[in-house]
């Protein structure tokens, strides 16, 4: 099988999903290596949760093709789910019971006994870091722990395939880039983490990107090709002595198709970087502005992301 | 199915009702309860009806009528009075059932052997009651009259000793004192674990989707039929503790006789058991919320239960149709069963019927709760 030999751990072909008359997932395709973190982004409602359930074997496609670990699924739904580990968006452990007995149970749903399970449960509490903490009541735990200790349960059984729904909702700034720490380490595992998210700081963290809306894949890459090949238009950053009749002047020049004042500098979009910054020199110096430092700074996911969702929803 | 995994639901089930301690308390003190409501309330039996008298002949026979009347142990005397009012205000206000007047003349009629009278002034606002105390009455003074009759006879006769033409003799099996609490308590055991067992299990999956835990367990390999066992073990532990308690109260608090096999007893409703709380089960597979699931689960278990079980009111007496429904009402196999072994002492050979029923409806509604749960499932 060619899939073996390229290490292809989840592949969907012409994957659709309907439910009534709404097209949920729309003749989606894409491959995922193994080891790879590949990130599903898009607005609510753009298909991604429903992509994972069926990847999860959770939900039957209404046609094409998905296989998880070579398992289809559409029929093994039962060997796809001893091969996957699976975080919801909501947390979704027993709050009443304490981190042990969590552990305990899926240990137990997971087949798990004896040594191995024992030295599982060491190794969820250590990646975790709740193993002061095993003996509290999960309910009581702060949302990064839970969350931490969500993803512990989640892969318990070393599953090679982990689905990850939005997983850092809610949890602080500082606490997901913890989780994205334990993310990254298992992916150099050799573990394929394939997540959703709407989080554009969070998208930048995935190896490669898969922007839905709709139903349908609007554009696949790296973040570096997405940004490449969908943001046309550079943005300058400019810095000067008067700002704000800069601002003025140069958003009456259509040279430029975006003027925005971030804090105490200008963010100047355009077709050309190398003119653009001629011109707003040029135009700067001819009104006595002094032009401190302006140089071309890479777009950001979101720019892409609002430009492609913006053109999709025209077309369509 | 796999055992590990089905303990791994049980062990974790198990945590969490002993953490609920609230819904343990209710668990266990809910039964005690309606053990202690029902089992008093419930009691169709009439004895110590309060009575005031008004003797107006105070004769040796007027003395001797009232003292089979209080004798009998149906009727218990409030107090004499010389006063018709006095009678009328005790009915009033509820010290008294019956007032009695024996009219001046009541020893000389009966000694010329004329018919007399007596007042009976009945409180008819508990008209079942006042029935029984007119019913009672009217025997005692049956048998006094046969009494008078038989002394004035036996007086004339000089030859022979008259006897009474027929004198019935009834002689009651099973229930020798008619004590209705003896009926009333098996059928109530069954009507409690019904009702119990339902709402123990009716919140467990329902609860499970509305914290957003069943969205974890589909996604691990799990069964359906693994997690409906595993959850049955714990509540079915739980249950034969209520069933424990509830039996412990029909023989210390409420002294109902026990003539059968206990194994038997205690087997029979481990089968009636599994079945009710499958049904709860059932309930909360299907519910859309936790408060959905026990009134549906308490609706769902007692009204059929009560009216159609034979608790309250007897099958024979429903038409037909009627009676046909009552076959796949559990309760009403129950009851047949815990009446025979209590009652009875029966073996399993009188109760294979109602029993077999209880494993064909337990397996039945289980198989359709697990079914179901596939369903939402996928």
């Amino acid at each position: 099988m060619t899939t073996n030999e390229r290490e292809i751990e989840v592949y969907a072909s012409d994957l659709t999903k309907v439910f009534g008359s709404f097209v949920a997932v729309n003749h989606i395709a894409f491959e995922v290596e193994r080891g790879e973190i590949f990130g599903f982004l898009g607005p609510n409602g753009a298909g991604k949760t429903t992509t994972i359930k069926i990847l999860c074997g959770l939900l039957k496609p209404t046609s094409g093709e998905a296989r998880v670990s070579g398992l289809d699924v559409a029929t093994q739904s039962e060997e796809i789910k001893k091969n996957i580990g699976y975080m919801s968006q909501k947390f979704s452990l027993y709050e009443d019971l304490t981190v042990e007995e969590n552990i305990d149970f899926f240990g137990g749903i997971y087949g798990l006994s004896g040594e191995k399970k024992e030295e599982r449960f060491q190794w969820v509490l250590g990646m975790a870091g709740l193993t002061d903490k095993r003996d509290i009541k999960t309910g009581d735990l702060a949302l990064g722990w839970k969350q931490r200790l969500a993803l512990g349960c989640a892969i318990l059984h070393e599953p090679p395939v982990l689905f990850l729904d939005e997983p850092t909702s809610g949890v602080d700034p500082l606490s997901r880039r913890d989780f994205w720490d334990l993310i990254n380490n298992l992916a150099t595992e050799g573990i394929t983490v394939f997540v959703t998210t709407h989080y554009m700081e969070e998208a930048e963290y995935c190896n490669r990107l898969a922007l839905m809306n709709r139903g349908k894949i609007i554009a696949l890459g790296t973040p570096r090709q997405l940004k490449r090949d969908w943001m046309p238009e550079s943005v300058l950053e400019l810095e000067c002595d008067d700002l704000m009749t800069a601002a003025e002047l140069l958003s009456q020049d259509q040279a430029f198709s975006e003027v925005a004042v971030f804090g105490n500098i200008l963010h100047l979009v355009a077709k050309d970087p190398e003119a653009a910054s001629a011109r707003a020199q040029e135009t700067l110096g001819e009104a006595g502005i002094s032009v401190l430092n302006i140089g071309e700074v890479t777009p950001s996911l979101e720019d892409v992301f609002v430009t492609l969702t913006a053109k999709d929803q025209e077309n369509g | 199915m796999n055992i590990y995994r089905t303990l791994a639901v049980s062990r974790k089930e198990a945590r969490q009702i002993i953490r609920d301690s609230r819904s343990l308390y209710l668990a266990l003190g809910i039964p005690v309860l309606l053990m202690i409501l029902f089992g008093y309330a419930l009691s169709l039996d009439v004895n110590d009806i309060p009575v005031a008298v008004w003797d107006q002949d105070r004769s040796p026979q007027s003395r001797e009528f009232l003292d089979q009347l209080t004798g009998s142990g149906y009727f218990r005397m409030v107090f004499r009075t010389e006063n018709y009012k006095k009678i009328v205000q005790a009915i009033d206000d509820n010290t008294i059932t019956l007032g009695i007047t024996l009219p001046h003349d009541f020893s000389e009629k009966l000694k010329k052997g004329r018919p007399t009278t007596i007042q009976a002034l009945v409180d008819g606002s508990d008209s079942t009651r006042a029935g029984i105390a007119i019913e009672y009455l009217k025997v005692i003074i049956a048998t006094f009259e046969s009494d008078v009759k038989l002394a004035e006879l036996n007086r004339q006769a000089v030859l022979a000793r008259v006897r009474q033409p027929v004198d019935p003799r009834i002689r009651l099996l099973y229930n020798p004192e008619l004590v209705s609490r003896n009926n009333i308590v098996p059928g109530l055991i069954a009507i409690i674990m019904m009702v119990i067992a339902a709402l123990l299990t009716s919140l467990t999956i329902v609860r499970e989707r509305e914290t957003g835990t069943m969205e974890q367990l589909i996604s691990t390999p799990v069964k359906p039929n693994e997690l409906i066992v595993g959850k049955l073990i714990p509540y079915f532990a739980l249950g034969y503790v209520d069933l424990v308690m509830v039996y412990l109260m029909g023989e210390y608090v409420f002294r109902v006789p026990f003539r059968g096999s206990l194994l038997l007893m205690f087997a029979a409703s481990g089968v009636f058991l599994i079945g009710a709380l499958s049904i709860g089960f059932l309930v909360s597979v299907v519910a859309k919320n936790q408060f959905f699931a026990t009134q549906f689960a308490l609706l769902a278990t007692f009204l059929p239960t009560f009216l159609l079980s034979g608790f309250v009111f007897p099958i024979s007496n429903m038409p037909d149709v009627i009676q046909s429904i009552t076959y796949i009402v559990p309760a009403r196999h129950l009851i047949t069963i815990l009446r025979a072994i209590y009652l009875k002492g029966a073996g399993i050979e009188i109760i294979a019927f109602p029993l077999f029923m209880l494993v064909v409806l337990g397996f039945l509604v289980s198989s359709i709760a697990v079914r179901k749960l596939k369903k939402k499932i996928q």
